[in-house]
Parts: structure tokens; sequence; C-alpha cells
């Protein structure tokens, strides 16, 4: 019979939510790495046993864990993310030039063929991969070396590499997105980068429509249809029907269209999520109500969803990492919030409940559905 | 040997409680005492010092006989309590944050 899991990784450690498939009951099994932020952790899509998290502190650093059954004992892999090189500068927040610096590890994103595969988006933004379960990383360098870097400055979060996408028809094809540099793409397997951000408009910045430095802050894609993608940028809800070549806006009628995460339907690729949050500077929703919103077209028309939501004095944010889908027959939805909560939905959005209400707040959530 | 008090975290991570000891051949400074401790147990590498630039981490301090010896010179000699044993050489999750 098949199950759930879903992993959540919080301000202060990590945790994993168990159900079967009626997703109905569910065990908490937790804190893992206590008193640790945990950004990321994500299970091999090859191996769901093997699962990587993202282990840092302000005190001590980066490290990363790595599981090989499914969560129950974890073992520190490498720790050492080195620039290629000499790793030159990026602009700072007042314009100056400041050198990159390793700071933490915001996403790690396994290989979809390999479970010794892992990449690992950083801050200061730099893509790393591991060929051998997380022992040692290599930079993917020509990212950085792409001729814009000097010119790629953070977001208010810092200048983080947060969202990999792995093509699985192309094994060739990786799309990035960094705060505040934008989105990139490359088809050799990491060697080159272009930028994609072709279409987007960023009033904030002093070329609105310049080739980098937009506030890129979260991309999907459904996995049957990797040509087409979904963003959901600093304000304006994005899509791309050309792997990114060019995006139009598909904001329409959301009431805001500010936010952070933004997930595909695991079964109906013109299916997205969002959670709309009222703006830059105000990260909680409009009106104290929390609801997530959807489209079946593909954007452009959205509904909010609000069955089982607070819908008052509701004042939490979702972070970019902080939605997953599950495969289960009738597609399984789930978002973290920083308030502590981990909402679910059984039916696709229609109806939520919280399937674990005072956890510290939530940075990132990822589901696996298994067998 | 050389009594090392690690912090709470790091002593989870370690796989140790208590303190440990480390063996320091030649003059026993800060730096001898961390490449002996990181020798000892690999997975403490980065959590002390900067993987990169092998400096202190900004939030982590260095105790040698009730004396904060964090921006002495790595290289100068520990008092020889420490340097005996009879006093631990304590590294400390500096009070900040919540």
């Amino acid at each position: 019979m098949s199950s759930v899991r879903v992993l959540v990784g919080t301000r202060k450690g990590a945790f994993i939510l168990r159900s079967d498939a009626a997703r109905k009951r569910w065990r908490v099994d937790g804190p893992h790495f206590g008193g640790w932020e945990v950004y990321h952790v994500k299970g091999s899509p090859v191996d769901p046993d093997r699962i990587y998290a993202s282990q840092t502190s302000a005190w001590f650093g980066q490290l990363i864990q790595r599981s090989s059954d499914g969560g129950k004992s974890w073992e520190p892999v490498g720790n050492a993310f080195a620039y290629d090189g000499v790793p030159g500068t990026h602009q700072w927040y007042d314009g100056t030039a400041h050198p990159w610096e390793f700071k933490r590890v915001w996403h790690l994103e396994p290989s979809l063929t390999d479970p010794e595969g892992v990449y690992a988006g950083a801050e200061d933004a730099a893509l790393f991969r591991s060929a051998d379960g997380g022992k040692s990383w290599q930079e993917l360098s020509g990212l950085r070396g792409h001729g814009s870097g000097p010119r790629w400055q953070p977001g208010a979060g810092g200048m983080c590499l947060h969202t990999v996408l792995l093509d699985p028809a192309n094994p060739g094809r990786i799309f990035i997105a960094i705060s505040a540099a934008g989105a990139f793409r490359t088809d050799d397997g990491g060697a080159t980068w272009r930028a994609i951000n072709r279409g987007l408009r960023s009033e904030h910045i002093p070329d609105p429509t310049a080739e980098v430095g937009h506030c890129v802050h979260r991309i999907a894609m459904h996995r049957s249809r990797p040509q087409v993608l979904f963003m959901q940028k600093h304000w304006d809800i994005m899509r791309s029907d050309d792997a990114g070549e060019s995006w139009r806006e598909v904001s329409g009628n959301l009431p805001t269209d500010f936010g952070f995460p933004i997930e595909v339907h695991a079964h109906e690729p013109e299916t997205v999520y969002v959670v709309p949050i009222k703006s830059d500077s105000e990260h909680y929703p409009p009106e104290g109500k929390l609801r997530v919103y959807r489209s079946r077209t593909g954007g452009n028309e959205w509904e909010a969803l609000t069955k089982g939501l607070p819908q008052r004095d509701c004042f939490v944010n979702v972070l970019r990492d902080a939605m997953a889908v599950d495969s289960l027959e009738s597609c399984g939805v789930y978002f973290g919030t920083t308030g502590g909560q981990v909402y679910a939905s059984r039916d696709g959005g229609d109806s939520w409940s919280a399937i674990v209400r005072d956890l510290p707040a939530v940075l990132s959530v990822e589901v696996q559905t298994l067998a | 040997m050389i009594q090392v008090v690690l912090p709470a975290h790091l002593r989870t991570l370690a796989g140790v409680s208590g303190a440990v000891a480390v063996e320091v051949g030649g003059r026993a400074s800060a730096r001898a005492v961390l490449d002996a401790l990181e020798a000892a147990y690999p997975v403490l590498c980065g959590t002390i010092r900067d993987r990169g630039t092998r400096r202190r981490r900004p939030f982590v301090r260095f105790f040698a006989c009730g004396r904060d010896v964090s921006h002495e010179p790595e290289d100068d000699p520990l008092p020889e309590a420490i340097a005996s044993g009879r006093e631990p050489f304590l590294i400390i999750g500096a009070i900040a944050g919540g």
C-alpha cells in the first residue's frame, strides 16, 4: 500500500511526517538536528530512502546530512563548499563590489537517475554538484562565470541560489534561479549558462527589463512538460512555454501577485498553486486570510482555496521552498508556514487541514510518495 | 593530553559526551589544539573554523583558564594548566541571537 512522507525543514530542526495513503493520521518524527536551521530536506527520486538535508547555523556553519534509511538515521557528509578558482566579486547592496563568500546551502536537488548524485544551491549564489552522495562537492562555476556575475546583487534574504530544476527529458538541461539575479539555464550539464529572463519586468530595478537583476522567488515545472515553466517573481506570476526563452505574466485576478512558493499539480500540468502575500514589506496574507490560489488554466484565472484554512487573524508567511505535492491518485498538496503549521489537502486543494500545528517556523516542505 | 570542552551542538555532532582529550605534538597553542581536534573528529571541520580561511567563526569563542583568548594569535602558547590537561580548553558558542 502506498504511503506518504513529508520532509519538513524548520528554523530549529527537521521533522518527518508519515501517513498511509489515506493521509488522515500523521506521525511526527523529530526534531532531527534540533536547534539548527534546516533549509531543505529532499529525497532521491531513484531511491526514496536516500534523503539529503541542509543543516546550517550562524554559529557553526554548514553541514550536509544524509540518510540511507528514509530518515531514521543520518550521517554528516561533506561540507567543503569551495568556489572554483578566484571567487571574484558581485554587487553589494550599496552598489560596491563585494567578494563572493559561501554562507549556506538553500536547496538540495537529488539527481533524477543516480542516488549518489545531488546538486546544492548556495548563498552566495553558486551551484555545486556531488557525485558521491554528498561526500565531496564541485562547483559548476560556468554559472558564476556567466559574464553578468559581477552585476548580481543580493535580495533581502541574501544572494541565494534557491531553485534547481532538472529536466527529465534532457539530462544536460538544468534551470536555476537566484535572488536577485534571475533565472538561468544550462543545456550542457552545467558547463555554460545563459540568462533566461526575457519578458520579466521589475519596476524596482534601474532597468526594469534588464538581462539580470530580477528577484525570482521560485520556478516550478511539471515533469511531463519541462518546457513549460511557472515562476513566482518578487511581484508577478510568470509563465514560459519555451523553456525560459520568453516569459509572459499570468497573475490575472490574484488579489496580489507577490509571494514565494509556486507548485504544479502532480497529474494536471495546467493546474498551478500560489499563496498570495500582501506585499514585500508585509510578509503576510491579505486581510489576515490564509488562501491558496489555484489556476486550472495555467495562470490568469485563479480561484481562492479557503476550506480548512484560517480566514481571520492569520499573519504567517509561506516561504519559497515550503510547498509540495504528492503523486497519489487524488493529488495531495502541502505547505508549511512561518507560524509552524503544515497544512495538507487530500483533494488537490479543495479542502485543507493542519497535519501538524506547532513546529518552529517552516523553511521547506518536500513530499515523497512511497510505493 | 589536552582536555577540550565543546559546545553542546558540537558534542552531539561529534558523538561525544563531556570533554574530549586530544594529543598535541609540540607546543600547545589554540591552532595546535584545533588541528588535533579536527584530525580526531573530521566532522567538526568547518564548524569552529571557516573551511576556507581557517579563521575562527564569528560566533565561536575560545577560553583558557577563565580568560577569553579568542582574539589572541592562534600560535601563542596556551597556559601550562591547559597544556598539562589540568584545566580544559573551552570552545563556546557565543550568546547571540535567540
